[in-house]
């Protein structure tokens, strides 16, 4: 074997502590001498360093992601599979996902991004579904600055590229800016995919003797050591780790979905995952872990796209657009004619095994032989030390701030411009948003809709989460997230089903910001307990820093929710002059981390806004009800910028205007981020049946036919402005920002 | 009326072409596999959108070379009407029976939304249920709509009457004289960039463009009468 006389020895990797170059602890290495009772050679330090790197094994963070629900009624399949499954009724199940692909994205934004959605394509048809939609949480910079411009230019080509070729819609998501996120941008992609019950598929190996096959494009050298990449902190010498990420190619993946959905109406397949982090090595060692079993394969029969590459570098390769697949003894050759049809490898490189071991042969001879459970299951688990951040103790001494606002007028103006509340349409225009026929609600509203064909269903999705409320206030910003989440379902005539969600942090080495997950696990948990969200699926991206700074902790939280007749299906604008509008909730003073502050303030500081989960849920249940019953024209929540505007997105392109009097506190009612607030507008006649439903809703005024959105306090006009002006101001900013110079 | 609805490797739009005919129009539809080579007893032949041969080289230059191919154009010939949506009509560009070529959108970036066509040419076996003028909302998803031919082409077109839709108002991807579709000398051969099987249901916006459809299926009921009888 001479191309593996430049690797080094097992002396060596253990003398010279190589193993330190690929993540692993010294204390990890002498755990992995004792599980082996021997040196591991090459080959297997590099199984071991990307399966018990924090992407793969949440060593970490598992013993804070153990306080999710992750249960009920409904939830036919929990974490710890491709994706999370969710009864709909009628033997039909909703899968979906969240995963992030940060660090990728920070070095080579377009295929970063690209190969984001690939992955989590894959994880959603890995469990037998076929994928109906895309969405996507983004987080960047100041868009001020040209990199900032370029990582997110090419990031939205990226997500375009990939998710337009293949033909799923990208229907919804969201898109922030912070200077935190200057030099680490986040990059979360979400896929949602229908099964019926019968079909859904899990990654086990159960059968002894039963055949382990490969199939969809061949092992290159791209993406080795992605896994541990991800798992690092980002710095100046973080461009030299592009080789490290992986090239997509949709097309590719487009055949292996339609092979991949062809193959499991097939009896002969027994499990099914996907090539994901960690590639050949963490789909074969969690297959046989998970089914108790072992694993042999052949790596001279593993496709491979260049000439003598080693064990080392086909087990660690991420190469995109690969699933493994377990399959029954002697029926290889259907499973073949299946690939065939798409011109693809379907090639038998391994078997189950009774002894609970990863065995590897190269060219005649064992090049790695490792026990599964402990590359999938015994990684260590490690309980960081926490401590309160000063910052936190400082916020919530901090006295309530209140804005002094001259010009409502001005500051809404300017919070539509904000690039963060403005109009997504630059982003969203340049993807496939319609691809399938079945998005009844476009990017822009609050929650997209995409019909069920053939039934009278829908499904509301979303993706959502305020960073700042989370700085001020991990455990508070985190049920914040949730509860908008749902609140943009709800408005949607949906019921939220369960979430998904993507957890981005810091280095959770930090004992500041270990606590920030915790506390913002422990808000997600009760918030998801209360509103009857389980979490059945998500991820984890710690080390989101760059240069010793970590990002606005960013637990983004995906969530879908059932339309259960197509006919209760809103949207968030108005609709017809004449109907009277209502806010549910009054106003406080809670401006803290609100884009108001941010605005006016230039950073955000003081205690969060604060939810009571159990007005929130009284204030849904009852919104959601009225909106069955076809009592409500439009529903919108008040969120980023508050009440001012919400209205403002409820009157761009309808058409109308609105009349608004206001008798409280001017200020507050409309710039004030006071949560569980929506923005609804009802025929003249439902009224009374609405204020019956809705206990808190507020009269403010009506739609009016003039495009004009007038405010008026106790002393008259303080706000008049022509929709036209707030459109201009709202739609205009993105590509203001990106046609411009430097 | 039997539609055929192509089916390349990348192909997808074609269960969106699909589902337009069986459940907007209401007719038969079956799918055929690039890789079949008849199409005898079909009435009509949807090439649809997506990235057949995940547009490598060129969008539908490989397309243009499978199995399914001679038959197209052999249903071309034979006066059969055949609609080439997005990809479709590019690869009807490559496969020549159509004229000219695309190039990328004037802005590079593939722009997806709904935008008004104006219909050219009502005298169509695909648009005859329009009248002439009629500006109709219509979806565009693509990043190489640039329709491009030289001067000489951009003539006989006009003086033959064989540009059907253009864009009304804002031209999205700087095409030549805002082609938006053309067809071909005989008449029974269109290409075009937008997609009117996603216009076919008022629920997702717009259903425009079931009178495309409804044209086709009008102008065989006509045909197949006068044949019978």
């Amino acid at each position: 074997m001479p191309q593996l006389l430049h690797e080094p020895t097992p002396e060596m990797i253990a003398e010279e502590k190589i193993y330190r170059q690929m993540g692993l602890a010294d204390r990890e290495f002498d755990a992995i001498q004792e599980l082996l009772g021997r040196k591991p050679n090459y080959t297997e330090i590099g199984l071991f360093s990307v399966m018990w790197s924090e992407h793969c094994s949440y060593k970490t963070s598992k013993p804070v992601l153990k306080k999710f629900p992750s249960t009920g009624a409904r939830v036919l399949q929990g974490p710890g599979e491709g994706a999370g499954v969710v009864d709909i009724g009628d033997n039909q199940a909703v899968v979906f996902k969240i995963e992030s692909h940060n660090h990728p994205s920070a070095i080579e934004p377009y295929q970063g991004a690209a190969t984001g959605v690939g992955g989590i394509i894959r994880d959603v048809f890995s469990m037998g579904a076929r994928p109906v939609a895309l969405l996507n949480s983004l987080r960047f910079g100041d868009l001020n600055q040209a990199r900032v411009k370029y990582l997110f230019e090419e990031v939205v080509a990226g997500i375009a590229g990939y998710g337009n070729c293949i033909g799923i819609p990208t229907v919804g998501g969201e898109v922030q800016f912070d200077e935190c996120y200057n030099g680490n941008p986040l990059v979360n992609a979400m896929c949602v995919g229908l099964i019926n019950h019968e079909d859904i598929k899990v990654g086990q190996a159960k059968g002894i003797g039963n055949t382990v096959m490969y199939v969809g494009a061949s092992t290159g050298r791209d993406g080795i050591h992605g896994a541990t990449f991800a798992s690092e902190e980002l710095n100046e010498q973080s461009d030299e780790k592009r080789p490290a990420v992986q090239v997509g190619d949709p097309f590719m993946e487009k055949l292996l979905l339609e092979a991949c959905l062809e193959l499991i109406k097939n009896d002969a397949l027994v499990g099914i995952q996907d090539m994901g982090a960690a590639g050949l090595t963490s789909s074969s060692s969690e297959m046989a872990s998970k089914a108790g079993v072992g694993i042999h394969m052949n790596l001279d029969l593993v496709p491979q796209r260049e000439a003598g590459m080693t064990p080392y570098e086909m087990m660690l390769s991420e190469s995109q657009e690969r699933m493994l697949i377990v399959v029954k003894k002697g029926r290889e050759e259907e499973i073949k004619d299946i690939f065939a049809k798409w011109n693809l490898h379907a090639v038998a490189i391994g078997e189950v095994i009774e002894e609970k071991v990863l065995r590897l042969e190269h060219k005649g001879k064992i090049a790695a032989e490792v026990p599964v459970d402990a590359l999938a299951e015994e990684a260590p688990v490690y309980h960081m030390p926490s401590k309160i951040p000063d910052d936190y103790k400082a916020f919530q001494k901090q006295p309530v701030w209140k804005p002094n606002i001259q010009s409502p007028k001005d500051v809404l103006l300017r919070l539509l411009r904000q690039p963060t509340i403005a109009s997504k349409e630059w982003v969203y225009n340049q993807y496939d948003y319609m691809v399938q026929t079945n998005t009844v609600v476009s990017p822009g509203s609050d929650a997209a809709v995409v019909r069920i064909r053939g039934t009278k269903k829908a499904l509301a999705m979303t993706t959502d989460c305020n960073a700042k409320y989370l700085l001020l206030d991990p455990e508070m910003g985190c049920k914040i997230a949730v509860a908008e989440a749902a609140r943009n379902i709800v408005c949607s005539g949906g019921r939220p089903l369960a979430i998904t969600d993507c957890l981005n942090f810091g280095n959770p080495e930090k004992p500041e910001v270990f606590w920030q997950l915790e506390k913002a696990v422990e808000g997600m948990s009760e918030a998801c307990v209360e509103l009857e969200t389980p979490v059945i699926s998500g991820n984890v991206s710690l080390y989101n820093e760059t240069n010793q700074k970590a990002i606005d902790p960013t637990p983004v939280v995906g969530m879908v929710g059932l339309i259960e007749d197509i006919k209760h299906m809103t949207t968030s604008r108005f609709k017809q002059a004449g109907d009277a509008i209502y806010v549910i909730g009054k106003a406080d003073a809670s401006f803290e981390g609100s884009a108001c502050q941010l605005l006016l303030e230039g950073k955000a500081s003081g205690r969060a806004p604060q939810l009571d989960l159990t007005v929130e849920k009284k204030r849904q249940a009852q919104l959601l009800q009225a909106i069955k019953k076809g009592l409500v024209q439009s529903a919108h929540d008040v969120s980023d910028g508050g009440l001012g505007v919400a209205l403002a997105e409820s009157l761009i392109d309808s058409g109308q205007g609105a009349d608004i009097q206001i008798t409280d506190d001017i200020n507050c009612e409309l710039f004030s981020e006071t949560q569980s607030r929506f923005v609804v507008s009802v025929s003249e006649d439902v009224r009374e049946d609405f204020e019956k439903i809705v206990d808190d809703a507020v009269y403010l005024g009506r739609v009016t036919d003039k495009p004009m959105l007038t405010i008026s306090g106790n002393d008259g006009e303080v706000l008049k402005a022509e929709v036209a002006e707030l459109e201009e101001a709202w739609k205009g900013a993105l590509p203001c920002y990106m046609t411009k110079e430097g | 009326m039997k539609t055929a609805v192509i089916v390349f490797p990348g192909s997808n739009c074609d269960t969106d072409m699909y589902c337009a005919i069986k459940e907007g129009l209401g007719e038969e539809v079956e799918y055929v596999w690039h890789d079949d080579s008849s199409l005898d007893g079909f009435d009509a032949v949807m090439i649809p959108g997506g990235f057949s041969y995940g547009d490598y080289l060129r969008s539908g230059a490989i397309a243009r070379f499978s199995k399914i191919m001679p038959a197209v154009i052999q249903a071309a010939n034979a006066g059969k009407p055949v609609l080439g949506v997005c990809n479709g009509f590019q690869i009807l560009l490559e496969a020549g029976l159509l004229p000219g070529a695309m190039l990328r959108n004037k802005k590079l970036k593939f722009i997806c939304k709904t935008v008004p066509l104006a219909v050219e040419n009502a005298e169509t076996l695909f648009t005859a249920g329009y009248k002439k003028g009629d500006i109709i909302q219509i979806p565009i998803a693509h990043g190489e709509g640039n329709y491009y031919c030289d001067e000489k082409t951009l003539e006989q077109l006009q003086e033959q009457n064989r540009i059907v839709f253009k864009y009304h108002g804002n031209n999205p991807n700087g095409s030549i004289d805002n082609i938006a579709g053309i067809i071909n000398e005989k008449g029974n051969v269109l290409g075009m960039m937008p997609h009117p099987e996603r216009a076919v249901d008022m629920l997702l916006g717009s259903d425009d463009g079931l009178k495309l459809f409804q044209s086709i299926l009008q102008h065989w009921r006509e045909s197949h009468a006068a044949v019978t009888t």
